[in-house]
């Protein structure tokens, strides 16, 4: 069989650059409001919990210019039931679309305009709330309210400029819980929340490149530290077109590390699709001479042993076959990693026809796995088929059964024509499915519920003198000044970095001391449930001035955040101050007089104990040091000392031992 | 024409297109001081400000640039919206009933009109065929547009000619009407209708949606096939309104005419039964009948239709501390009936006294109902409700104050005898006032209440 792309694994850019790789992404990200984009509900409230329940159905409208989307008339075949779950802690009658909208939360317009800035985009001056339609359920109005506020920007990358179509302020979706049949359940406590939506041009090569430009625009974003963060805060959209292709949609990649993968599947799935074209054309079928008739067989395969198909029969459903004249072997045909042609026919069967119970179709090209062969024979006699055809069957009502074949012709007719515009929906092993038929602009539909908004001069121009570093500029920084990839890609998305560039460039603290304090130390205090936030930027700044000027040693630094925290955590009406703390340790910081008196008291209680090797000793006593010095003289000063105090007194015993 | 091609737009937009010579629908690229801008420039809402001009991005989205930092424009053309609700003729079949929809301005099946930002009927039965084809399980649809009117702007010139035209399509032969209506003032339209409408052998069903048939979870199109349902197929020959049950997809409610009152702003099951229960619930399967106590429907084609109304008439929604001298201006003014919404079981206080004294004494005619909505008027129960009746005011049972509004302009469209208006007040059409309130024609559960969340957990609303 034609090996149609190498394996992922081994594809280089070159390989990407001979098949017309192009790709680029969506990047959607919750802002950091404390209420949803277009009612008063608090937004980042999440529970499954939830008081009631509401019914809604989705019937496809015309466009603005006249037209239906193609997407609504889909949506409008599977004949959902849509159940919402609602709970009155998150949700008000806005949510589904039984009040209208209120005005904009003005802190997501802020929030928007700085991003919309940082990504040089050119800004709108009035802003115009449009529809954009969503038949699938997930939003109750069936439709979401977006606005776009500047198109036309750009962002560095390597030695390049990645286009910046344009940014959109919108309000989330619904969360699936299930979709079973014709019933699909959504909970509804994120609907309305503010997401900018940020669309690239499709000017990335390979799937690394859009990797990393996503990594970009995500540090770009929480740059601000005004957008939310955790798991479904952020999701990315990718669009994936290779030569002779399509531009195909795969929607909601939750993590960026899962993008290169995709981004291959998707591109090898468009090859094959036209290596499958081609084949098609060889034999001579084309959208001209396509032929699929379908009909009722329930009887012919009564008999069956076949698990999913005798238990549908028993239950009083109906079997169809479809024949697809012409398609023998096609449906084995490889499309992604361990995935076939047939589950492009498979998918459309379960989105469209409602089929959701996996296996939803068998097909004669993997004959052995299913039916007997003396079942297929009389279907082939029956069907009228012969040894060039390939047969599908699929069972269920008898209504979705005849829309389930009528789909497999769809498609199969879209076959001869090359790749279908599908939004695909990302699958966790690096493939993709069919989601939905790719909606156009005919979806989108002014919002007469709420009048245009003007951003207006000021906002943008007080924003704009407000705006944070760019972060590509951060990273260079960074770099000059010696701190290593992986604690840079961790302060870019620190929320401390900002105490970090003060401690180092206006205090001169040494920029790795500072990075492992705030990144690493803050990080496990922040798990230990400790209130960092009780730690204000410049009382963090005194502990990181005290270090720099030497009169606090290196390791009181995390001393006295640490014993700040611990008292605060232990009783949070305390009135103890972080400047107390740092105080008493430099009152407490022992002089190299002290030190020596303890250096000798140690080592002389240690003097009955047995030690294996000189190392484990010294590691003993340090310990012991430590335990009364730690935070008030240098560890490594410390260390030296005992080092060269053990070093005499092993002298003096062997000069005793020798003597004795 | 310059005047379309700069639709909707004035002052410095206006000048901007015009320097430029380009106008609505232009495929243009717009420099700025901004930056560049690609689209279709859009015709701009007349109540929006002079200082935008709107485009239409190859996206779909719309966004306004500011008029005067516009430096260049290019056209690259034209795209003119060509907007058509898909046209297909609607079926005939001989064994099917007849059903004429007359259309006053609800929206069904809509389309945008960007100079107002607001959404225009299409109404034609091909129109309607396209976009809402289950219409023709039921019946043959013919279509009438009587007017293009919001419904508050519905009055009596429209209540007089549509029952003239129920009138003449039952003469005609026709099997139901569908009045398809503004949801504000449908349950007035509605009140006078079946005081209008009287005898009436066919059903008679108001409908209306409310969130408008351009949103795919509009109700237009399941409360329009129950109304057209009802019409086709109901025993009720009654003025009905068809509307949302609960805000779930489930079913319509059958409201009596004269009981029915629009409750919510803006929920899909805004309209209730007021004191009683509803006639009936429908569904694309069934049509469930709650009582049977209404007029069934005849194959004879009688019909009586008493298109009268007097304007002068106002209601009085009574608050604390009212001064005696609006009900003076009323009666200044030359109004002939007052319906006062008064508290409780019927009250206004004392110092309007003098004031209705004078009003009715000059003829006016007052009439009392509650603003509670739910309940009779009482006034023997207090010694005041006594004063104020002996003053000349009549209790009018539990008689929804609009209905009461409604049927005093009917009444005094056809007579200003005291008494025989207090005759045709008081004597019940239908079911205006009852005689008896059900136990279940009062119910407005409270949130929170354990027993109410598990209902509500439960059933879909």
């Amino acid at each position: 069989m034609q090996q149609t792309c190498k394996p992922f694994e081994e594809m280089s850019a070159d390989d990407y650059a001979a098949i017309g790789l192009r790709s680029g992404l969506e990047v959607h990200r919750q802002l950091l409001t404390p209420t949803k984009l277009f009612c008063r509900c608090p937004a980042g409230r999440y529970s499954s919990a939830y008081d009631a329940e509401v019914l809604r159905h989705m019937r496809p409208t015309l466009s603005e210019f006249g037209e239906y989307d193609g997407t609504a008339l889909m949506e409008k075949k599977t004949k959902k039931n849509i159940h919402y779950r609602i709970h009155r802690n998150t949700v008000c009658t806005y949510e589904f679309d039984d009040t209208p909208p209120f005005a904009p939360s003005e802190e997501a317009l802020d929030i928007a305009t700085e991003l919309a800035l940082l990504l040089r985009l050119n800004m709108v001056d009035e802003l115009h709330i449009a529809r954009k339609q969503y038949l699938d359920g997930s939003i109750p109005a069936g439709f979401q309210r977006t606005t776009i506020l500047g198109v036309d920007g750009w962002i560095p990358y390597q030695d390049r400029r990645i286009g910046i179509v344009q940014l959109g302020l919108e309000e989330d979706s619904c969360r699936e819980v299930s979709d079973i049949g014709h019933d699909r359940v959504y909970l509804t406590d994120r609907l309305g929340t503010p997401l900018i939506e940020v669309v690239t041009a499709p000017d990335m090569r390979t799937p690394q490149e859009v990797a990393d430009v996503g990594r970009i625009i995500r540090n770009l974003c929480r740059s601000t530290r005004k957008v939310r963060t955790g798991y479904g805060a952020a999701r990315q959209d990718v669009n994936v077109s290779v030569e002779g292709g399509t531009r195909i949609e795969i929607k909601g990649v939750p993590q960026l590390g899962r993008i290169p993968r995709l981004v291959y599947n998707e591109a090898r799935r468009q090859r094959s699709l036209l290596h499958i074209r081609e084949q098609l054309k060889e034999r001579g079928i084309t959208e001209d001479t396509l032929s699929c008739r379908h009909d009722d067989v329930t009887r012919i395969v009564a008999r069956t042993h076949y698990d999913p198909m005798r238990d549908a029969i028993a239950n009083g459903q109906r079997v169809r076959c479809v024949v697809l004249a012409g398609f023998a072997g096609l449906l084995n045909e490889p499309t992604q990693e361990h995935t076939n042609f047939a589950k492009e026919f498979a998918d459309r069967v379960r989105v469209i026809a409602c089929l959701t119970r996996l296996p939803n179709l068998v097909h004669s090209d993997t004959a052995s796995e299913s039916l007997y062969g003396k079942d297929w024979k009389r279907l082939f006699r029956v069907m009228r088929a012969d040894h060039r055809d390939a047969l599908v069957l699929v069972w269920g009502s008898e209504g979705d059964t005849v829309c389930a074949c009528e789909e497999i012709a769809i498609r199969a007719r879209e076959a001869t024509i090359g790749i279908p515009c599908d939004t695909r929906q990302a699958l966790k092993d690096g493939t993709n499915g069919f989601e939905r038929v790719l909606p156009g602009a005919e979806r989108m539909y002014p919002d007469t519920d709420l009048p245009p908004i003007e951003l207006g001069e000021t906002r943008i121009t007080s924003i704009q003198s407000q705006l944070p570093e760019y972060v590509w500029d951060r990273e260079k920084r960074y770099r000059e000044i010696g701190l290593t990839e992986d604690i840079i890609s961790e302060v870019l998305l620190s929320p401390y970095a900002a105490i970090l560039d003060r401690a180092t460039e206006e205090f001169r603290v040494p920029p790795l001391v500072a990075a492992v304090v705030l990144l690493q130390r803050f990080k496990h205090w922040r798990r230990s449930r400790l209130p960092l936030n009780a730690i204000s930027n410049e009382d963090a700044l005194s502990v990181f001035t005290a270090m720099a000027d030497g009169r606090l040693p290196r390791e009181g630094v995390a001393m006295v955040f640490r014993e700040f925290l611990v008292t605060r955590k232990a009783n949070p009406d305390s009135d103890v101050a972080l400047a107390g703390i740092l105080e008493k340790l430099i009152e407490d910081s022992a002089d190299e007089q002290n030190v020596k008196a303890c250096l000798q008291e140690v080592v002389r209680e240690a003097a009955g104990r047995k030690f294996p090797d000189r190392e484990t000793k010294h590691r003993f006593l340090m310990g012991q040091l430590m335990n009364s010095l730690r935070g008030r003289f240098s560890g490594t000063q410390l260390s030296n000392m005992l080092s060269s105090v053990l070093a005499e007194t092993t002298a003096k015993e062997s000069e005793t031992s020798v003597q004795a | 024409m310059t005047s379309t091609l700069t639709q909707g737009y004035r002052g410095e937009g206006k000048k901007t297109l015009e320097q430029f010579s380009v106008g609505v629908w232009s495929d243009v690229e717009v420099e700025t001081q901004q930056g560049r801008f690609r689209g279709i420039v859009l015709p701009r809402s007349e109540t929006s400000d002079e200082k935008h001009i709107v485009l239409k991005l190859a996206t779909g989205y719309n966004v306004g640039i500011k008029a005067n930092t516009v430096t260049n424009v290019i056209e690259h053309g034209k795209r003119v919206a060509n907007y058509k609700i898909p046209e297909k003729k609607f079926p005939y079949h001989p064994n099917k009933p007849n059903v004429t929809l007359f259309g006053t301005g609800g929206t069904i099946a809509s389309r945008l009109d960007y100079r107002s930002g607001a959404v225009i009927p299409a109404f034609s039965p091909g129109e309607l065929y396209g976009s809402v084809p289950e219409l023709a399980d039921y019946c043959n649809l013919t279509t009438e547009k009587l007017y293009g009117v919001f419904s508050e702007n519905m009055g009596p010139e429209q209540y007089i000619a549509l029952a003239k035209r129920i009138g003449d399509e039952i003469r005609n032969g026709v099997d139901g009407i569908v009045i398809g209506h503004g949801t504000d003032t449908m349950h007035h339209t509605a009140a006078v209708l079946s005081f209008m409408v009287q005898n009436s052998p066919i059903p008679i069903v108001m409908v209306g949606s409310q969130r408008s048939s351009d949103r795919p979870s509009s109700d237009a199109a399941i409360n329009l096939i129950n109304a057209v349902k009802a019409a086709a197929e109901s025993d009720i020959a009654e003025v009905l309104v068809c509307m949302f049950g609960p805000t779930s997809d489930q079913y319509c409610l059958l409201h009596r005419g004269t009981r029915v009152r629009k409750m919510h702003s803006s929920y899909r099951s805004t309209f209730r039964t007021i004191g009683d229960i509803p006639l009936g619930q429908i569904d694309t399967t069934r049509i469930d009948c709650f009582r049977d106590d209404y007029n069934r429907r005849r194959t004879d084609r009688e019909v009586t239709i008493l298109p009268t109304f007097d304007e002068k008439v106002t209601i009085l929604y009574y608050y604390p501390n009212m001064m005696p001298d609006i009900v003076d201006a009323m009666v200044e003014k030359g109004y002939r009936g007052i319906v006062i919404a008064g508290t409780g079981l019927g009250h206004v206080n004392k110092p309007l006294y003098p004031a209705l004294k004078r009003a009715v004494d000059q003829g006016v005619h007052v009439y009392m109902t509650v603003q509670t909505l739910w309940g009779y008027v009482q006034m023997y129960v207090y010694e005041t409700g006594r004063k104020i009746m002996e003053l000349g005011v009549v209790p009018a049972a539990n008689m929804l104050p609009e209905v009461a509004f409604m049927k005093l302009s009917w009444a005094l469209g056809q007579t200003t005898d005291r008494e025989e208006v207090k005759r045709i007040m008081l004597t019940p059409i239908c079911d205006e006032i009852t005689q008896r309130e059900p136990y279940n024609g009062y119910l407005v559960f409270q949130g929170a209440v354990p027993e109410v969340q598990q209902f509500i957990r439960g059933i879909k609303r």
